[in-house]
């Protein structure tokens, strides 16, 4: 039993952070390509088009791989989590069929219209298919953040003497308290990487001295973009976000912020340590006293409980996980900043093209911003356990009764090895797509 | 209302096997017919051109069975664990077979993904078959062996194959001779529909002798369909029993003998869309058909201490269902105006549209 819950979370776990990679670029590409389309349409120059229909092709390619690892995802539910779907499918069945049937459909049908129809729609309506295209991308994460939301604080619902929940309020799912900080703050991390995403190319363009016109265009807009959003993903949409785990899930709270023990006046907060899981206590730490009680709060000497208030079964099974999580998510975050605001003020003296050293390494923090929104996702889903409900249904009730871990197995090599496969079918294509640039020269 | 929102999940089903059939059957067609490169070339653009928007009746079916039957969805995505899973690795295949054909010139790289599409397709269009016809035959609810129960009542697992290969074993698998004919026949309907969606859509140096391939396949799927019909009574006791007792249901297996009997005039057609018409009877009916037999009952079970899964021991709650109603409205409408607008803009034969690039 021990095992077959393990694999069905590795594999779980494993699928969604690989189909994650794509959709979090595409709903915050899809902003950038209609605000380069809309420019084109106020000012009539001819490469902020170009960039619209650049940046739809990589938008096409990393669509394609969002659909095909994101089928796996609604089937998994029925696969491995049968017992959960059976119990819940009443209430997230609800969110889930709808993004099945409005974002998915919208995306799928006007993204082949924007790429197959400039000429046929004229450039109005090939501006609104391309809003179009971001409004699916954005739904599709407002119900996918609805259903995230229901499991993370439930509502709405009522448990039957067999142990099935009923929906009892439709629009309580989507008033979730839960739902809206979540949904801005996933959507702006979304931002933060299609902006890194955006400007990494124009600093690739720029080094290499070739379509330089383009990278300029590039760079200026993903690092404002990126400032923009990098700033608002941490205030104010990441503090709420944070308040509201404090109230809702007291026991993540302290995990994920590493307290071990409560403090009688105000908690610190930390900076760096190691989760030192036999002694209870963090190892090599730095701290700053009483800020956490502050930023979470407002009173400097507020109590905030720690792990030492919850018994072992409410606390998250993986605790230095969490919390390495969460670190690195908000010390991404911090980085980030920092580097959108250094770009934006050389920007505004206008030295960023020539700042090579920073060109270089805006085009070599890709990887960074997924990072952080991966490791953003672990907190949230890592501080969920021991549920799958919190509070209500545990994890290990909710897998499928039938399936032994060794056909978990097998399928979870499956997809590892599938998942390499397109990982490097998707790098080879991307990269292609990026060499050619916005207008391939033809030799 | 579990009644409506049968048919509803039905109805998208049977248009997402009609929609993604002629890809599938396409991908059939490419894999044994197509020769020239020009011809694989087009074959493999009518297809990858509409796959992905056709997948979204796939996902649409996915979501509203898991959100009005949670309980039939939890209990049959996890008994046939491995063959879903398999399907959503296929499903994998030909979707990158068709995306990346045209990223490269050189041949082998062309030749791999043709492969890849076309494989894919004919295992995807033999394993919903046999998917069908675990469906009809039932499963072992409960797991029971020697009268006692594995699982709860509305649970199974089936392993992909029994070791005596038959539908009539207590302990049937996945794979069984019943299910395999079952099989083939979705294989060779979906290449009929497929050879037909090449011949309305392109003008492929084979469309004539694809002509005659239909023929040949449509004898081969009469003699399926007869044999199938006089082993299905054996199979499924009482699975014709609905029909006498509502003729009006008569109507699917009529939609389908219509379109079985008129591909044999495939030759005298005046229009390609007239043939393509016949083969999208032939799903439609052989899919409505099969689960009509069935009604109200969705999963037979194979021994006597369970009882089936129904729509109504398996649907969710009344409000649920009701309140779902409202925005399915909203969205089939949205999804029929879609289709609408796909169909005209991409209407016309594949060779001679311009995408602008």
């Amino acid at each position: 039993m021990e095992d077959m819950i393990f694999y069905d979370r590795l594999q779980f776990a494993f699928t969604i952070t690989f189909h994650y990679i794509f959709p979090q670029l595409t709903m915050g590409l899809s902003l950038m390509i209609v605000y380069f389309k809309w420019k084109y349409l106020r000012n009539k120059i001819e490469k902020y088009n170009d960039a619209a229909k650049f940046f739809m092709k990589i938008f096409a390619i990393n669509f394609t791989m969002g659909v095909v690892t994101g089928i796996p995802m609604e089937f998994q539910f029925g696969t491995n989590w049968a017992k959960f779907s059976e119990l819940t499918g009443g209430i997230i069945g609800q969110t889930l069929a709808m993004e099945g049937m409005f974002s998915f459909f919208l995306e799928s049908s006007f993204l082949a219209l924007f790429i197959f129809g400039e000429k046929l729609m004229g450039q109005k309506l090939h501006l609104l298919t391309g809003f179009l295209v971001f409004l699916g991308s954005w739904a599709s994460g407002w119900f996918i953040l609805a259903t995230n939301a229901w499991m993370q604080h439930p509502v709405g619902y009522e448990i039957l003497d067999n142990g099935k929940y009923v929906l009892e309020n439709f629009s309580a799912l989507f008033t979730n308290p839960w739902l809206l900080p979540a949904f801005l703050h996933n959507q702006l991390a979304s931002v933060v990487t299609s902006s890194f995403v955006v400007a990494s190319i124009g600093a690739f363009y720029v080094l290499r001295n070739k379509q330089t016109e383009y990278g300029q265009l590039f760079l200026k807009t993903g690092v404002i973009f990126g400032l923009i959003s990098s700033i608002l993903v941490a205030f104010p949409t990441g503090d709420w976000n944070a308040k509201n785990v404090a109230k809702f899930q007291p026991a993540s709270f302290a995990a994920m912020e590493g307290i071990f023990e409560t403090e009688n006046a105000g908690a610190e907060i930390v900076l760096v340590g190691q989760p030192n899981m036999i002694e209870k206590k963090l190892d090599n730490k730095i701290a700053v006293p009483n800020i956490l009680s502050f930023l979470t709060y407002q009173e400097w000497d507020r109590q905030i409980p720690g792990m030492d208030q919850f018994k072992k079964e409410e606390l998250p099974d993986n605790i230095p996980a969490l919390y390495y999580s969460y670190h690195i998510m908000v010390g991404l975050g911090t980085i980030f900043m920092a580097l959108m605001a250094l770009s934006a003020f050389l920007l505004w003296r206008k030295k960023l093209y020539q700042a090579r050293p920073l060109l270089w390494a805006i085009m070599f923090l890709v990887p960074f911003p997924y990072i952080a929104n991966l490791t953003g996702w672990y907190t949230a889903e890592l501080g969920r356990q021991p549920y799958l409900v919190y509070g209500l249904l545990r994890t290990a009730e909710g897998v499928s009764p039938t399936v032994s871990s060794g056909n978990t197995l097998f399928t979870l090599l499956g997809f590892v090895a599938l998942y390499m496969l397109l990982g490097l079918l998707f790098l080879v294509l991307v990269g292609k797509t990026i060499n050619e640039g916005p207008k391939p020269q033809i030799h | 209302m579990e009644t409506f929102w049968f048919i509803a999940i039905a109805t998208v089903l049977a248009i997402f096997f009609i929609l993604d059939g002629y890809d599938f059957g396409a991908g059939i067609i490419h894999l044994f017919f197509a020769e020239t490169e020009k011809d694989k070339e087009v074959i493999t653009k009518s297809a990858g051109l509409f796959w992905d928007s056709n997948e979204v009746w796939l996902v649409a079916a996915g979501g509203m069975l898991f959100m009005a039957f949670p309980t039939f969805y939890a209990s049959v995505f996890s008994g046939f664990y491995l063959p879903l899973i398999i399907v959503l690795w296929l499903i994998i295949f030909r979707a990158i077979g068709l995306e990346l054909r045209g990223q490269f010139k050189f041949q082998m790289w062309k030749d791999i993904w043709d492969k890849s599409f076309g494989v894919s397709s004919l295992l995807l269009a033999l394993f919903f078959g046999i998917a069908l016809g675990n469906i009809v035959r039932g499963v072992n609810l409960g797991g029971v062996e020697n009268g006692v129960s594995t699982y709860e009542g509305h649970y199974f697992f089936l392993p992909l194959w029994d070791s005596s290969f038959s539908p009539l074993s207590k302990t049937p698998g996945i794979i069984d001779w019943f299910t395999i004919i079952i099989g083939l026949i979705a294989v060779v309907t979906l290449a009929i529909h497929g050879a037909n969606w090449i011949i309305l859509k392109t003008n492929s140096s084979i469309n004539s002798k694809l002509k005659i391939i239909i023929f040949r396949l449509n004898i081969a799927l009469a003699v399926l369909t007869v044999f199938s019909l006089t082993v299905w009574n054996t199979v499924n006791p009482n699975s014709f029993d609905n029909f006498g007792h509502k003729p009006y249901l008569l109507l699917f297996p009529i939609i389908y003998l219509t379109g079985l009997i008129g591909l044999f005039f495939i030759k005298k057609l005046k229009k390609d869309i007239h043939g393509f018409v016949l083969s999208t009877l032939l799903i439609l009916g052989g899919i409505t058909s099969s689960l009509a037999s069935l009604f109200p009952v969705i999963l037979p079970s194979v021994n006597t201490t369970h009882e089936p899964l129904t729509i109504y021991n398996t649907s969710a709650s009344e409000y649920g269902l009701s309140v779902a109603l409202n925005w399915a409205l909203i969205g089939f409408v949205l999804l029929g105006v879609y289709f609408i607008v796909q169909k005209r803009l991409m209407a016309g034969k594949i060779d001679n549209m311009d995408y602008g690039h």
